[in-house]
């Protein structure tokens, strides 16, 4: 079987080490936030203006002046703090925050990510992924392998206009963990039940497979 | 020194049609809901505005977008807005999408008195185009431009009589890099008070900034995405 969102985001959060500062994207990324492990203490930077992001709030205690950057209603935990947007950028520039997780819609064989803006298409805007796939030390991608249409969004090159150049470090889609390499994808874990001729044939980019891979745990 | 106004109508009255127009805020969050209400009642319009986003259809920037009084954003994202659609696919307004982070500094350099500043977020993509760029260690930069407003337009929290100001939460986002951006800074503010009942070592943005400041009534803040968990 192929991963559900909630899976992916579980297989992410075995990404996150002790001390990591990381941003989580809008959709399964922010599902990441449920699964990180036991012992591993992490710092959630939301782009709007606070590290140190809590859960939900209890209903009555919901605040108009505490969001996240998907405008959700948020709270905060001890030693968070708020910092103005020019700040938040500030440290996402100067690669402060450990990991990025974000969605795609389609993501190249050498690291290019197009998120944003479907040509033809109402444009909504980029809002702070172009920024933040700039400049973030780790960019891990989440994501559906193929689109709606069963076409595969892991691509020799981007066919829509691009988020950023040679930045995507890792990708978890509902059939595998990739590494995205010099020779393209690399296959290192595949779902349970998915087999490796259904990954080559739903990858369209350069794939390699990894000596060593395996089925991916939780 | 005298910055206060009785209200955002006194506080709007020199805005012209035609002009730029910076206002705080990141989605509904902090958006300087008083001094929006007052440029629907004077009717100026043609205005360009520069805010991380435009409002939803019946609030926020999508107040003045209702009354056709936007000629063009400049925003990050504008996805929560179906008349902001309509009007960008029927021509009738333009719109400028910069990556968040630049809006954000290209705000700061305006109030920092730097002419432009080189930024990572864009290189490779159609953001890039016809932009200077330049390679600096290994890696490419774009010249990017600070922005110029007639007026900035931001919201705070707690004000003093001076203009010094201090945001809460959230809601600081982007309105201290706009207030110290505008050629005129305008806040309104939910606490006005007097000089020294704010703590010096915690005010946000200084005083010198601030131009005409106002305590602000029936704010509604309301909320986009009211998610909560369970007890």
């Amino acid at each position: 079987m192929s991963l559900t969102k909630e899976q992916i985001a579980q297989r992410i959060a075995k990404e996150l080490q002790d001390g990591f500062y990381v941003n989580l994207g809008i959709g399964i990324p922010t599902l990441v936030a449920n699964y990180i492990p036991q012992g591993v203490n992490v710092v959630l930077q939301s782009e709007n203006g606070l590290l140190g992001m809590g859960p939900f709030p209890f209903e009555g205690e919901e605040d108009a002046d505490l969001i996240n950057a998907g405008k959700q209603t948020i709270t905060t935990l001890p030693g968070s703090a708020f910092f103005d947007s020019a700040m938040s950028f500030g440290m996402i520039r100067a690669g402060k925050v450990d990991l990025t997780v974000l969605g795609a819609m389609e993501v190249a064989d050498n690291g290019d990510i197009a998120n944003w803006k479907i040509p033809g298409k109402m444009v909504k805007g980029m809002g702070g992924a172009m920024d933040l796939v700039a400049a973030a030390k780790n960019i891990i991608v989440a994501m559906q392998h193929t689109n709606p249409k069963g076409e595969s969004k892991l691509l020799p090159a981007c066919t829509l206009p691009l988020t950023g150049v040679k930045c995507v470090k890792k990708i978890v889609t509902d059939l595998g963990v990739f590494d995205v390499t010099p020779d393209g994808f690399r296959c290192i874990e595949y779902a349970p039940g998915v087999t490796i001729e259904e990954i080559k044939a739903k990858t369209a980019g350069r794939l390699t497979i990894a000596e060593d891979v395996k089925e991916i745990t939780f | 020194m005298n910055k206060v106004v009785a209200n955002a109508d006194e506080a709007i009255k020199d805005i012209e049609s035609g002009m730029t127009l910076m206002l705080g805020g990141f989605g509904l969050c902090g958006i300087p809901e008083n001094c929006i209400a007052a440029l629907v009642r004077k009717g100026v319009n043609n205005l360009t505005c520069i805010s991380n986003n435009a409002g939803v259809d019946d609030f926020g920037i999508g107040l003045l977008l209702q009354q056709k009084q936007v000629k063009k954003m400049i925003s990050s994202y504008v996805g929560e807005n179906a008349e902001f659609e309509r009007q960008l696919l029927s021509g009738e307004l333009e719109v400028e999408l910069v990556p968040q982070g630049t809006l954000a500094t290209r705000c700061m350099a305006s109030g920092y008195g730097m002419p432009a500043v080189y930024l990572l977020a864009g290189v490779g993509t159609e953001v890039a185009e016809g932009k200077e760029v330049r390679n600096f260690n290994g890696k490419d930069y774009l010249l990017e431009y600070a922005f110029d407003s007639d007026y900035a337009i931001v919201k705070a929290w707690k004000g003093d009589t001076m203009g010094n100001l201090v945001f809460k939460d959230t809601a600081r986002n982007f309105n201290p890099m706009m207030a110290m951006a505008g050629k005129i800074t305008i806040a309104e503010v939910e606490e006005l008070v007097e000089p020294g009942q704010l703590n010096p070592n915690e005010i946000h943005t200084p005083g010198i900034y601030v131009h005409r400041i106002f305590k602000g009534t029936n704010y509604e803040k309301r909320i986009e995405q009211r998610t909560i968990r369970k007890r």
